[in-house]
């Protein structure tokens, strides 16, 4: 056994730089649970069931897009038979804030803010301009 | 079996016909198509066209209101520096608007009436037979010359094929110059081309255009070609009318009456 030190040395460094996340989370006090999103007071129900917003609500809002702009059909019609018009601020924002909201889950789950801001308005925001 | 040289040749006579002969039909039958005017390329089942009354609009001097509504409409920024300008709708004076020899011996003043402009709307739009990515195209059901802003990359060649210089190119920030961005339309992004999309928005959900609910001197009126039961069809059978560049075969949509 006279590799000893460098096993044992070699595994310790190993465990460290794997739980390396841990460590600086621990360092910098992040938060790992997930954040607490706040849901709209006025509504129980989103514009489809839970699940499936949850999993494809990326999805959906690419459908809306096709079907809103290229094939001219502007009104979604929803499980329960609501309809919504196919928009993410006149729909989504009238019930959702987008920074405690879509932001939150966004930057705890590492996506991307989506890039559809960059022209879809955040009524938030109001004046100047709406990032 | 054995066959014959001569039967051989026929043979492959026959198959290269049957292989070549298909697409080379499809393809007389697609320019046949594309001949124009009166070709043989269906209309779409309804045209969206506009006619501009100049007479009544020049009732107005320096009245800017349709373009007004369209800029809030649309988030259209105003951006001082004229390279870089957005346009939808906007006016120009008549001899720029007109052939020259349409208005060779009109007076100083009247060459300088400012008319209104916008896209043409046109039945064979040349922005669409270019446009690399599908995002300018011509609706069948109601010939509007639609923009998807989502598919632009920014290549400009509409620019380009565009006779009338209907389309801008965002080569600045637009949001730079939105004081309050009207949440009801999206804003555009550096980088994409923008155009006129005759309210498209508005349309669908029965509204007019935002420029001919705006004007004050209901010069200007929205309606559907194809009908000939139609308000713009009834103006259109009493009227002289112009187009702009009639004579490039771009089949313009907006007709200015003089
Ligand atoms: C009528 C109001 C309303 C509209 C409009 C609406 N939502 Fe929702 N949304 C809700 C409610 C309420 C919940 C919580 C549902 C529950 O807990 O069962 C929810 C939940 C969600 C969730 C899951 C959150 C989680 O806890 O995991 C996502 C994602 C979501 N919505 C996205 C959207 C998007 C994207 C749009 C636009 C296409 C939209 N919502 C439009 C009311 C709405
Ligand atoms: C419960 C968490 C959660 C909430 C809340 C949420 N999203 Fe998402 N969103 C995600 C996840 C996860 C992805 C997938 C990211 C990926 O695939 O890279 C995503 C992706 C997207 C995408 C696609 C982005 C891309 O670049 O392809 C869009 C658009 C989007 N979300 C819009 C919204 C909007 C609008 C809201 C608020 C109404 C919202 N999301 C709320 C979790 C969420
Ligand atoms: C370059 C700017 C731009 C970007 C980026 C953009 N959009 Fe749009 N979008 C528009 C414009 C402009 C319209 C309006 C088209 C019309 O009504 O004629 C629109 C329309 C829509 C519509 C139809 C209803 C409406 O809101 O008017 C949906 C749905 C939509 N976009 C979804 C998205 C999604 C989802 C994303 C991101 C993945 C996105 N868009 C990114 C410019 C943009």
């Amino acid at each position: 056994m006279r590799d000893k030190f460098w096993i044992l040395g070699g595994l310790l460094l190993f465990v460290g730089v794997a739980t390396l996340p841990t460590w600086r989370d621990w360092e910098t006090h992040a938060n790992t649970r997930p954040p607490a999103l706040v849901l709209p007071a006025h509504a129980k129900q989103c514009v489809a069931p839970l699940d499936f917003m949850r999993g494809s609500h990326m999805q959906l809002l690419l459908d809306w897009r096709q079907s809103a702009v290229r094939e001219n059909n502007p009104t979604y019609v929803a499980y329960d038979g609501k309809t919504y018009p196919k928009s993410l601020t006149k729909t989504c924002l009238s019930c959702h804030d987008k920074r405690e909201f879509c932001d939150r889950c966004h930057d705890y789950v590492g996506a991307r803010t989506p890039y559809c801001w960059n022209c879809h308005v955040d009524p938030a925001l109001g004046k100047g301009a709406a990032r | 079996m054995k066959i014959t040289r001569k039967e051989f040749l026929k043979l492959s006579g026959a198959g290269l016909v049957l292989v070549f002969g298909g697409r080379e039909l499809a393809a007389l039958d697609r320019a046949a198509g594309a001949t124009f005017p009166g070709g043989a390329k269906p209309r779409p089942r309804k045209q969206w066209a506009m006619i501009v009354d100049t007479a009544k609009c020049a009732k107005e001097p320096g009245c800017t209101r349709c373009i007004e509504a369209c800029d809030a409409a649309h988030n259209i920024p105003a951006i001082p520096d004229k390279a870089h300008e957005i346009q939808w709708i906007w006016n120009e004076p008549a001899d720029v608007v007109f052939d020259e020899s349409d208005v060779q011996y009109l007076d100083a003043a009247r060459r300088d009436e400012q008319i209104p402009v916008l896209c043409n709307h046109c039945d064979q739009p040349p922005c669409v037979r270019v446009c690399p990515t599908g995002a300018t195209w011509k609706r069948e059901e109601d010939g509007i010359v639609m923009m998807d802003w989502h598919r632009c990359i920014g290549c400009r060649y509409c620019m380009a094929a565009c006779p009338y210089g209907a389309r801008s190119f965002n080569w600045v920030d637009p949001r730079a110059y939105l004081a309050n961005p009207n949440p009801d339309f999206p804003t555009r992004t550096l980088g994409v081309v923008e155009k006129c999309t005759f309210c498209s928005e508005r349309v669908v959900a029965g509204k007019l255009p935002a420029c001919v609910e705006a004007c004050p001197e209901k010069a200007l009126l929205f309606g559907d070609v194809n009908d000939p039961h139609s308000e713009v069809r009834e103006v259109l059978s009493e009227s002289y009318v112009l187009r702009r560049k009639p004579e490039l075969g771009t089949g313009p949509n907006i007709y200015y009456r003089i």
